[in-house]
């Protein structure tokens, strides 16, 4: 089935679904429902990162490394992370700017400059066309192999005739898509959401065909994972695949791949198109940020099995490892699994190829065609005509050419190391963005001259020690200039600069590239001063948030003049519609007071919307020709931006203060509460008291008139009643002295006398005191008090009431047949055998503490037991202020009981300290 | 007829003066500890009027007043709440639940003695 026109016909029909998918998502966005608003599509479309380098590629690596293929997704996981920060900064930078471009970024950072918009658009285009073209190497190779079915061939076949080249045809259709669904309006900052939903379409299909390989390799052609992990243990060529590598070169240049991959991730012109250009709402980022590693998880799962699989299958070596995605399902003859790879191989290549090109012709049209027409004097006003189509056009053609010339870059660089090796080198190309882009958003004083001098000399240092020794490999310079140097010079050659040896060409490369252009960005901008323009754009990017743009402007314009420059870049109807809405704007913040000159903040407003359509710096040029400018100083520049940043630091102030009063407030609420309960509580506390104080004093009342009103009553019926009378006096003084009692301990006005004590003394002198109640009730009492006890530190008095108090609860409640107390101490050091504590339990075989009372028996008045074994007697405070004076002294009181099974109550007291001991 | 008195209280000081205090008033009396004996004296004894504590165990004695009152066949005995707690909302508590007086501890026996009476008189007639 895999005759050349069925892989034809797959794959036209595949580009036709993409052609449909984004005509379908452009009709959507035009009728206002868009289909991409969603983390999910924003997630997918960035997962543009994975071309048919990681398709082909990351197989390829895994046969020659072993997990050395990690790095490249490693790092944009790793940047991931650091998204919520960076990428959302620069989403708001370029919303606010209408920034479209990497190029148009730094331009527009760098006051707005021309020339390095200019030099960022070359640095791309050279760093990337040779990308697209190793894109559209993969789509011939694959295609050629999968061409040769059922023989299993890799030998390439010399490039035929230009016209029967399939890749040619593609490329082109590529281009008619990117122009398509690329091209649409001329303001870059309106999205193309069909592209963006073929993207995403696409990185579904790279996925779904990478797993199902994946899984009929593992799962197919082996049984699971362990039985291939296990074949390929035993299969001698894997044996250093298995390992990560021990030399030092191998993690370094693990930490060189991770960090040009995180930089990649941010600073690849189609990274920056998907992820910050046609970006929807910035807080898809939430869900981005693990759903994208999630998928670069995905795709790489499989990598290692299908990288041994091949190796164990065609183990001659003479199958090119970079095919085995390919060379496997046909090996095996599943020609639809095949033709499935194939079409996800080209899903990765187009997806890819799309979006660079867009954003290249983006970078190509803004940055170098506009600054030269502009020159040429072409575009000056007084030519009245509409330049929305030429713009357009220009974009188109760049399209075709970038195609064009990835195409013939391919043709010519063929097998060559050049192109195998791209991959990196245009992540290095890349990388050298980084110290302006993050410069840019994060440090005030980056200049232009400072990101041009170092953007300038990172990429000629990336040119020499990068790319050029890839021609030498390629043959197309002499392998001298590699070996001696060129002339000769040792200390020139590309790959050892300066003698610098023992890192692999890509460390190598990006160590001097990058500090040429660090050291250059950072030296030079430390040197020189801005412009008042640059200060302006520089305090716009760095503080995105409150700056206010248009008040460092002054001047006059005529607004018929804004309007007409812009109506000839954006056409009549779309200059209208944004004016109206301007004026709309206007009138809201300030009341209608919109005259007919225009002020700085129309003028500022027609130069955003320009910037949308041909970059910052040819609007600010373009605008500059139709408005007359009275130059800002310096100093009143300087002033501007000091009362700019003086109102910021002082809504900050406010907002702070704000917030503090804001917690001052709830600190209020929160100790109000506290002290309506305490009151509360003291309420509940006084009823409490005076319930206990009338029962008592209703028994004396109630005998002290029985007494008087009756004085005949026998002699033995009124002893009964007077000790009734007296027995109740001493309950309510019982009770009196106990409440004075704990409010004085909970009020800390007790006076303690703490010394170092003997526990055991005060034990044994509570248990004579309590002699006569034990045999008054005959319960059987047993000591366990060891010899030679640590002292405590306590007051006497205090332990004895405590000890008392227990011991009367355990008499109150033991058995009353068969009455049991025991009382145990026992001495327990800490590890260190400094300190320690002493715990002392009593004993009782009663009916024991439910366990919903064992909290309750310590609160005040609060006594145990359902009641039915009748009222218990004592005051409801003893229990309190034991644990009261416990507590004072850093121990614990606390009750074990299971009901029936009589209770355990025990506390601790911290060990006397030495010194305490002897004074 | 001798009337019959239900003392209803878990202090035994205060039942002690309660049960010689109604004795030497005249009349038959029994006692109860809790607010289930209350109610099983209820019907074993058949009171004229009860002597009710607020605070008992098991069944507290606003219960009791209520299950007395719920009774149609009780209807006509009579029930003075006695209680240590004397803030207005209890005592309202009571009167609302249907006693017929509501006695704040501690309280004058002579004046108990002339209720008691007087209420067990207006039931008879």
């Amino acid at each position: 089935m895999l005759q050349g026109w069925v892989v034809l016909l797959a794959s036209f029909a595949y580009l036709g679904v993409l052609f449909a998918i984004a005509y379908y998502g452009d009709k959507r966005a035009d009728a206002g429902a868009s289909i991409i608003n969603n983390p999910y599509v924003y997630t997918l479309s960035l997962a543009v990162y994975a071309t048919s380098w990681t398709f082909y590629g990351s197989v390829g690596r895994a046969s020659v490394s072993g997990i050395g293929f990690l790095p490249i997704y490693l790092g944009p996981t790793l940047m991931a992370a650091l998204w919520w920060t960076v990428l959302r900064k620069i989403i708001r930078i370029s919303r606010a700017n209408r920034i479209t471009s990497i190029a148009d970024f730094i331009a527009a950072r760098y006051g707005k400059s021309a020339l390095l918009g200019g030099l960022v658009t070359v640095v791309a285009v050279v760093g990337v066309v040779p990308y697209i073209a190793l894109q559209l190497k993969a789509v011939s190779t694959s295609f050629t192999v999968l061409m040769h079915y059922p023989a299993i061939n890799t030998a390439r076949a010399a490039a035929g005739p230009l016209w029967q080249d399939t890749t040619l045809y593609v490329a082109l259709l590529l281009a008619t898509f990117t122009i398509l669904f690329g091209t649409r309006h001329l303001d870059a900052s309106e999205r193309h959401e069909g592209m963006v939903a073929a993207i995403a379409f696409e990185s579904v299909i790279k996925l779904l065909a990478f797993l199902a390989l994946g899984l009929f390799v593992t799962f197919g052609m082996y049984d699971g994972f362990k039985d291939l992990f296990r074949q390929a243990e035993a299969f001698p060529a894997l044996q250093s695949l298995l390992t990560l590598g021990t030399d030092n070169a191998t993690f370094g240049s693990w930490a060189t791949l991770i960090l040009l991959s995180m930089l990649s991730m941010l600073f690849l012109p189609r990274q920056f198109q998907i992820a910050v250009v046609e970006n929807v709402d910035e807080s898809h980022l939430n869900k981005a940020i693990w759903l994208l590693p999630l998928y670069l998880l995905a795709i790489n799962i499989f990598v290692l099995p299908i990288a041994f699989g091949g190796i164990m299958h065609f183990p001659d070596g003479n199958v090119d490892a970079d095919t085995f995605v390919l060379t496997l399902p046909m090996q095996e003859h599943h020609q639809g699994l095949a033709l499935l790879v194939f079409i996800g191989g080209l899903s990765a290549a187009t997806g890819m190829v799309i979006v660079e090109t867009i954003a290249l012709s983006t970078m190509v049209c803004n940055d170098l065609a506009m600054p030269l027409l502009l020159r040429l004097k072409l575009l000056r006003p007084g030519a009245h005509r509409d330049l929305s189509t030429l713009l357009l056009n220009i974009r188109r053609g760049a399209i075709v050419l970038l195609m064009m010339l990835g195409y013939a870059y391919f043709r010519f660089a063929g097998e060559a190391y050049a192109l195998v090796a791209i991959g990196l080198i245009s992540f290095a190309a890349v990388a050298q963005f980084a110290p302006a882009m993050l410069g840019g958003i994060y440090w005030k004083n980056g200049s232009r001259r400072g990101a041009l001098v170092g953007l300038g000399a990172g990429f000629l240092l990336w040119l020499y020690t990068l790319l050029l020794p890839s021609f030498a490999q390629s043959g197309w310079l002499p392998a001298s200039f590699l070996q001696q140097g060129p002339f000769a010079i040792a200390w020139l050659k590309p790959q050892q600069l300066f003698g610098l040896q023992g890192l692999d060409p890509i460390s190598h490369g990006l160590f001097w590239s990058m500090l040429a252009n660090v050291g250059g960005y950072v030296g030079v901008s430390l040197a020189s001063s801005q412009s008042a323009l640059e200060k302006t754009q520089a305090m716009l990017f760095v503080d995105v948030e409150g700056a206010a743009g248009s008040r460092l402007w002054r001047g006059s314009a005529s607004i018929d003049a804004l309007r007409g420059l812009l109506r000839r870049f954006l056409g009549a109807a779309r200059t209208d519609l944004a004016f109206a809405r301007f004026e709309e704007r206007q009138q809201r913040t300030q009341g209608g007071q919109g005259g007919a000159t225009p002020d700085a903040d129309l003028v500022h407003f027609a130069e955003i919307e320009l910037a949308g359509a041909i970059g910052a710096a040819s609007a600010h040029a373009m605008i500059a020709s139709v408005v007359d400018a009275e130059p800002l100083g310096l100093d009143e520049v300087m002033a501007i931006l000091d009362e700019t940043s003086q109102l910021i630091a002082y809504s900050h102030r406010l907002e702070q203060k704000s917030i503090e009063l804001e917690l001052a407030s709830n600190e209020l609420k929160a100790a109000n509460a506290r002290l309506l309960e305490f009151d509360h509580m003291k309420d509940d506390f006084i009823s409490n008291v005076t319930h206990e104080l009338r029962t008592p004093l209703t028994s004396i009342r109630a005998f002290s008139e029985i007494l008087r009103d009756h004085p005949d009553l026998a002699p033995a019926q009124r002893r009964d009643y007077l000790d009734i009378v007296i027995k109740e006096s001493e309950r309510l003084t019982r009770l009196i002295n106990d409440v004075l009692d704990l409010a004085k301990l909970e009020s800390g006005s007790t006076t303690w006398h703490a010394v170092a004590l003997d526990l055991a003394q005060v034990i044994t002198d509570a248990v004579d005191a309590t002699s006569e109640l034990l045999k008054g009730k005959n319960i059987q009492l047993a000591l366990d008090l060891p010899p030679d006890l640590p002292q405590v530190c306590a007051d006497r008095d205090r332990l004895m009431q405590v000890m008392l108090n227990l011991l009367s609860n355990a008499i109150k409640f033991c058995n009353p047949a068969d009455g049991r107390i025991s009382i145990s101490a026992s001495a327990k050091m800490n590890k260190n055998q400094q300190d320690g504590q002493l715990q002392v339990a009593v004993r009782d075989n009663g009916p024991g503490v439910r366990t919903q009372d064992q909290d309750i028996i310590f609160q005040k008045f609060r006594q145990g037991g359902d009641g039915a074994i009748g009222k218990p007697q004592g005051t409801g405070l003893g229990l309190p202020i034991s644990r009261e004076i416990i507590h004072h002294f850093g121990g614990q009181l606390w009750v074990e009981s299971h009901p029936g099974q009589g209770a355990l109550f025990a506390f601790t007291l911290p060990l006397a300290q030495p010194q305490e001991t002897t004074s | 007829m001798t009337h019959k008195i239900l003392i209803v209280d878990d202090e035994p000081n205060i039942v002690i003066s309660l049960e010689f205090l109604m004795q030497q008033a005249g009349f038959e009396v029994a006692i109860a500890p809790d607010g289930e004996q209350a109610l099983i004296q209820m019907a074993a004894f058949k009171p004229d009027l009860v002597l009710l504590d607020a605070m008992l165990p098991l069944r507290d004695g606003f219960e009791v007043c209520q299950k007395i009152r719920e009774n149609s066949a009780w209807n006509r005995v009579k029930v003075v709440m006695l209680s240590a707690k004397g803030r207005d909302a209890e005592v309202s508590k009571g009167l609302a639940l249907g006693a017929d007086a509501y006695i704040t501890k501690p309280f004058s026996t002579r004046e108990l003695i002339a209720l008691v009476q007087r209420l067990v008189a207006g039931a008879a007639c």
